[in-house]
């Protein structure tokens, strides 16, 4: 479980976050919409103590983010910021492998060497795995920062816009991997800017808007023409596809 | 274990010439010695034993020291462009024996090295610190402030020389160079060593550090104190070099280049690599400068300019690694 009460941030003047609360149960995959600036990167670097909190807590799994062991955090949260700007001679390999430091302190265990060939053979990367990060295209660089975080095998997991630079099948590739994860009892959080695929894949939607929580709830609440609306801040129209409600936000 | 199988040949042929090298140096010189001689000559196995094994393991230790310096520093900086002897850390070095020289003469060798070191630390720190507000698109800006820092720093304390007449004692750290070198007077050297043994003992979190701080804190990193820990070996390597034989420009930029192009930045097998680069290069230019006018000898910091920039020109316009 995660628990978020009373977190508020203000950077150089400007409130980032206002008062939010929330409470998002083990299990599941959660995603975070709300247009630019809406503070759902800082809540989720808050959630992952990549910054300090100011007011508020925050505990996952019942440790306080701000009072726990970085290393014992590690093994409990992972965590993918938006372009961490990771363009160094790693290989692939060595990158993903990262993802094991938490467990092994660097020295991968035969148990680690699995776990990273099997993440990689997951994301597609095993062609790629002898390849230096800085040669790789900007998709191939976000699946394996990602295949990096998912190797961390925590039980939770705060994606910043990991659809970023995929194409439409490694978006749709990635957004089932999560699905699975989720369906094994892992807990994700992922920051998504498509609305469709939060509708598809999400349990639950948190909206956010100018620092506040807008609105919260399972996909076929959220996606309607009036909520949306009072996220994004335009009227979109909202069509039922075969069962799922889907977002003509491009129209 | 499969990399360092993998590596091994090369491995072998890197030693294999440093072997090459430091042979070469133990009988390059302006007095005559050869191995027939030091098995008759009691002088000449003195000079064996007192300058040239000496200068030799000189030129190694404080090679391989700041090639390794170098690596770390470009890790800590996210920059390859860095190196510990031009971004302040010989500077300030060198400002950290001359203060403690004016303020306490009698001091202890002991004393003026961990006020050398004190002093790089100090310098390094504030290096990385700005370093890192540099926006991450302008990968040049980080050197180029390098630069005008280092020459602050060089300034203060050529003025600091001048005003206490101890210009030509300050020289003596500027110029690197190992004609000096005896032995009782290098031993210092195999600190830098041990520093550079702890950047392998490291190597694993240190690596960490390059993925910047984000990534790091999540891994479960302490991320300062990793910070800290590679700051440390840098300044002690930077100082030590500095007060024994003097600032060496250019080892720690371009033997790290080199080694990262070719094995990557992974700090556990780039580390041994650039040991051997830094000790290899720093020796074979020694030797050079014993050669370009023999008797008479060249500063190996400045056949070092000429060979490190021409290098380095090299590493910047030279053919690409293939993309394997």
């Amino acid at each position: 479980m995660i628990r978020i009460e009373n977190v508020s941030l203000t950077r150089g003047g400007a409130r980032i976050l206002d008062d939010v609360s929330l409470t998002l149960p083990k299990g599941g995959l959660t995603a975070l919409i709300g247009p630019n600036g809406a503070g759902k990167s800082s809540l989720l670097s808050l959630i992952a103590r990549l910054q300090p909190l100011q007011t508020g807590r925050i505990s996952v799994d019942g440790l306080p983010v701000d009072g726990t062991p970085g290393r014992a955090l590690a093994k409990t949260l992972a965590v993918l910021r938006q372009d961490p700007g990771v363009a160094s001679r790693l290989r692939v390999r060595e990158l993903v492998g990262f993802g094991r430091f938490p467990h092994s302190r660097g020295r991968l265990t035969p148990e680690d060497e699995a776990v990273v060939a099997a993440t990689l053979d997951q994301f597609d990367l095993t062609p790629l795995e002898e390849r230096f990060v800085e040669t790789l295209s900007g998709g191939q660089r976000q699946r394996a920062l990602i295949a990096m975080t998912v190797a961390q095998a925590t039980d939770y997991l705060l994606l910043d816009e990991p659809l970023n630079n995929l194409d439409m099948r490694y978006a749709r590739d990635l957004m089932r991997r999560l699905r699975a994860l989720a369906d094994a009892g892992r807990t994700i959080v992922a920051v998504l800017h498509d609305v469709n695929q939060a509708a598809a894949y999400a349990d639950r939607i948190v909206a956010l808007r100018d620092g506040r929580q807008v609105a919260m709830g399972a996909p076929a609440e959220i996606m309607t023409p009036e909520i949306l609306d009072a996220v994004f801040g335009y009227r979109m129209r909202v069509v039922d596809l075969e069962g799922r409600p889907m977002a003509l936000h491009h129209l | 274990m499969r990399a360092v199988r993998r590596a091994s040949p090369a491995g072998l042929a890197g030693v294999a010439l440093l072997l090459a090298l430091a042979s070469a140096s133990l009988f390059v010189g302006a007095g005559h010695l050869s191995l027939a001689r030091l098995t008759q000559d009691p002088a000449a196995w003195t000079l064996f034993a007192a300058s040239r094994l000496p200068r030799t393991l000189a030129a190694i230790l404080a090679g391989a020291g700041l090639a390794v310096a170098g690596l770390v520093m470009q890790t800590l900086a996210r920059n390859r462009f860095v190196e510990p002897m031009t971004a302040g850390g010989g500077q300030s070095a060198a400002l950290g024996v001359l203060a403690v020289t004016l303020l306490w003469p009698a001091a202890s060798l002991p004393v003026k090295m961990a006020a050398a070191s004190a002093a790089a630390l100090a310098a390094s720190s504030l290096f990385v610190a700005v370093a890192q507000r540099l926006p991450p698109t302008q990968p040049l800006l980080v050197p180029l402030f390098g630069l005008a820092y280092g020459a602050v720093l060089g300034s203060a304390l050529t003025f600091l020389a001048w005003r206490t007449d101890l210009l030509q004692y300050v020289e003596i750290w500027i110029n690197g160079d190992f004609s000096g070198v005896l032995r009782g007077r290098y031993e210092l050297l195999w600190l830098a060593a041990a520093a550079t043994a702890l950047a392998w003992w490291a190597a694993d979190r240190l690596t960490v550090l390059s993925l910047g701080r984000d990534a790091s804190v999540g891994l479960g990193l302490d991320y300062a104190a990793m910070m800290r820990l590679g700051l440390v070996i840098v300044s002690v390597v930077s100082a030590i070099t500095v007060t024994t034989v003097g600032m060496i420009p250019f080892v720690g930029l371009v033997a790290p280049n080199l080694v990262t192009r070719l094995v990557g930045d992974h700090l556990r097998r780039a580390t041994p690599w650039a040991a051997l680069a830094g000790a290899s290069l720093t020796l074979g230019c020694d030797v050079l400068g014993r050669l370009l006018r023999h008797p008479y000898e060249a500063p190996v910091g400045t056949v070092l300019g000429v060979v490190g920039a021409a290098a380095f020109l090299w590493l910047l316009f030279g053919p690409r690694p293939a993309r394997a």
